[in-house]
């Protein structure tokens, strides 16, 4: 144990001194948590649209006015030419075209159906079912106003209509900017604690001095230790910093435990490290282990659920996701925070993550090679 | 009866289909200083890297004061003191952390084996608070021994120790060496340079994997069976091809701005002069000198590839 202690006291040393790494421990979760939860959101807000209004009455201005009175269009042009309404759609200036044609109002008041077309761009099929979503919702809205005004055609007392309300459960004003945080802190120790350990086992073999480490009665299991500690000690308060920072900027609820939530990422964070170090007592050269870290960081990241749910994956890509570390922490952390999850629910990944890092650490342990 | 301090036998390391070590032997005595001598390449390295544990061999054994390279590695470890050819102490630690650092590593503390270091790190402790990576050849060198010497071991293995160093550097480590010696530590040590080779109490002559010769330095050059001669004229460039046309010389080689010819019996100058004449050649001079280690060993190893 002697030895782990004065290899962790050599690495911390390292650390402090190194001029540009204390910097990026510091900066890095600032810059994600400020930049990636504020911009990668799907809440969808000025959809570009283009209006033509060949109607030009009352009613279809009432209409255009209901689409800028919403927070979500912002309407960009008017044109009676369809032609100009999609060029501006080609150079990507128009997400949605309005077309209301001659004799809308008449129709609605006469024959009470009076057609309007709304041109869609797909490109983004999220946001385009979004985009539609949202203006048939305007549309929907303004239908009913036109039956209330019109009390001689039917009395809108008389319509009956199932009332559904809504509640959303753990996140009741839908801000995507928490689900966003929780996921944001899962990639940020991970990040941190797999590249720094990978990169430091590998930059001693690039600088020969693990040449020198080898020749040292020092044992293998005790080299690997002196590697993982210093940084599941980094990442963990990574993970403190980042949580404070969510919770003065985001102000983040944490319904459950934090000690639950850091025990969590104790376990998690020995797959992270082991894997990093797995990595790097296979690796070469530092570049190598970039490529290698970074095809399946990003990898693990997309499948993990950050951005899209686990559950609307196919079954093969639930299948790969066992092995996706990202993927159980991604879940526990939401679960834990927002959910207030106890141990009793997270029992099963905490477990199945405790045998993955053993199995990891073995194997990075069995890799290094103190002889050729 | 004591064993010798190192014992290789027939030690034999193939990567892939190249060849490092082509069945090598050696014994190295205790309190020794042996050098190694061979072109890049020849597999001193490796043999390095074997006796160190760091490298299993294919075949053959080897052991350092009775121990076996392959299973006491754990012993070896403790009792072998390894400078690599390439300066490996961390660059952002500093001077007094990297010998701390590799004292505690071996369990013991830089007071306890002061007095075996002291000449050297001495030298290196006005700097002891300045970051490895800054110090100069020299005193990289110096720190890079301290460290290796820092748990007393009983062999101490120097992969190419000076290269790179100054004049008046290597000439104080050599020095260092030898105080070493007379504490009782077997050296091995490689180097590139003929004149270290002199200083060494026995050198072996290494090529392709294998031992050419080992003798005493001055015995190797008693051994030399050639006359010698330091040539130069007017038209170096030609002159190593006109040379080694010569009917009578056994081998030419380009030593700085002369070349070095070692003839054939029945050799005479005059002959050699009027030759080169036919050759265009002027402001001749031939001198005869007297043969130094590296004209021995490029005999030795112009015979090794005729055989």
């Amino acid at each position: 144990m002697r030895n782990v202690l004065f290899l962790i006291q050599k690495e911390f040393i390292q650390i402090v001194r190194d001029k540009t790494m204390l910097p990026i421990i510091l900066i890095i979760p600032f810059v994600q948590l400020i930049i990636l939860v504020y911009a990668a959101t799907f809440d969808m807000k000025n959809i570009d649209m283009v209006v033509i209004d060949m109607d030009m009455s009352s009613m279809s201005r009432k209409l255009i006015s209901k689409f800028e009175g919403s927070p979500f269009f912002r309407v960009n042009k008017s044109t009676f030419n369809l032609k100009e309404a999609n060029d501006e759609m080609t150079k990507d200036r128009a997400d949605l075209i309005l077309q209301i044609p001659a004799d809308f109002e008449k129709d609605l008041l006469t024959g009470g159906k009076a057609p309007v077309q709304l041109l869609v761009n797909a490109i983004n099929s999220t946001a385009a079912g979004l985009t539609n979503a949202y203006s048939n919702y305007v549309i929907a809205d303004f239908n009913k106003n036109i039956i209330a005004e019109n009390v001689n055609y039917i009395a809108p007392a008389h319509v009956q209509m199932i009332d559904v309300s809504y509640r959303f459960w753990y996140n009741q004003s839908l801000d995507y900017k928490i689900y966003m945080l929780s996921g944001i802190l899962v990639i940020l120790v991970t990040i941190i604690g797999a590249f720094l350990t990978a990169i430091n086992i590998v930059r001693e073999k690039e600088m020969g001095t693990i040449e020198q480490i080898n020749v040292t009665p020092i044992i293998k299991y005790q080299f690997i230790m002196g590697k993982l500690i210093p940084f599941w000690v980094i990442a963990l308060l990574e993970l403190a910093f980042g949580l404070t920072l969510g919770k003065i900027m985001f102000n983040v609820p944490m319904l459950g435990s934090l000690w639950l939530l850091f025990g969590f990422a104790a376990v998690y964070l020995l797959v992270a490290l082991g894997f990093g170090l797995l990595v790097s007592t296979l690796a070469s050269n530092q570049q190598q282990v970039m490529f290698i870290i970074f095809f399946f960081l990003l990898t693990f990241i997309l499948m993990s659920g950050i951005f899209t749910p686990v559950e609307s994956m196919p079954e093969w890509a639930k299948h790969v996701n066992i092995v996706n570390p990202f993927a159980y922490f991604m879940r526990v952390i939401r679960m834990i925070l927002l959910k207030g999850s106890g141990f009793s629910d997270i029992a099963k990944e905490f477990y199945s993550l405790l045998i993955y890092g053993i199995i990891l650490l073995s194997l990075a342990v069995w890799r290094y090679r103190k002889k050729v | 009866m004591q064993k010798a301090s190192i014992i290789v036998k027939d030690v034999t390391k193939k990567y892939g289909n190249s060849t490092a070590l082509n069945g090598l032997s050696l014994e190295v005595e205790h309190a020794e200083i042996f050098g190694l001598i061979g072109p890049d390449g020849a597999g001193k390295t490796s043999l390095f890297r074997i006796l160190t544990s760091l490298l299993v061999p294919d075949s053959g054994m080897a052991s350092l004061e009775g121990f076996d390279v392959v299973k006491d590695y754990r012993e070896i470890r403790k009792i072998v003191g390894y400078m690599p050819g390439r300066f490996s102490l961390y660059f952002d630690l500093t001077v007094q952390e990297n010998l701390e650092f590799f004292a505690t590593i071996f369990g013991t503390s830089i007071q306890q084996n002061y007095d075996l270091i002291k000449d050297i790190y001495s030298q290196i402790e006005p700097f002891k608070n300045r970051k490895a990576g800054k110090l100069s050849g020299g005193m990289k060198q110096k720190l890079a021994l301290s460290c290796a010497m820092i748990h007393k071991p009983q062999v101490l293995i120097l992969d190419e120790p000076t290269t790179g160093v100054d004049a008046v550097s290597r000439k104080e480590f050599w020095e260092m060496l030898k105080a070493l010696k007379k504490e009782g530590i077997t050296i091995l040590v490689s180097t590139p340079y003929m004149d270290e080779a002199i200083l060494c109490d026995r050198v072996a002559l290494i090529q392709k994997g294998r031992i050419l010769s080992i003798e005493e330095p001055q015995k190797i050059i008693v051994q030399y069976a050639h006359d010698l001669y330091s040539i130069c004229t007017d038209n170096m460039f030609d002159l190593l091809e006109d040379l080694r046309n010569f009917s009578k010389s056994n081998s030419a080689f380009r030593f700085g701005d002369t070349i070095h010819l070692s003839v054939k019996s029945g050799f005479e100058k005059a002959e050699l002069v009027h030759y080169l004449e036919g050759k265009n050649h002027e402001q001749i001079e031939i001198g005869k000198i007297d043969p130094e280690i590296e004209d021995c060993f490029m005999e030795l190893m112009t015979d090794e590839n005729k055989i």
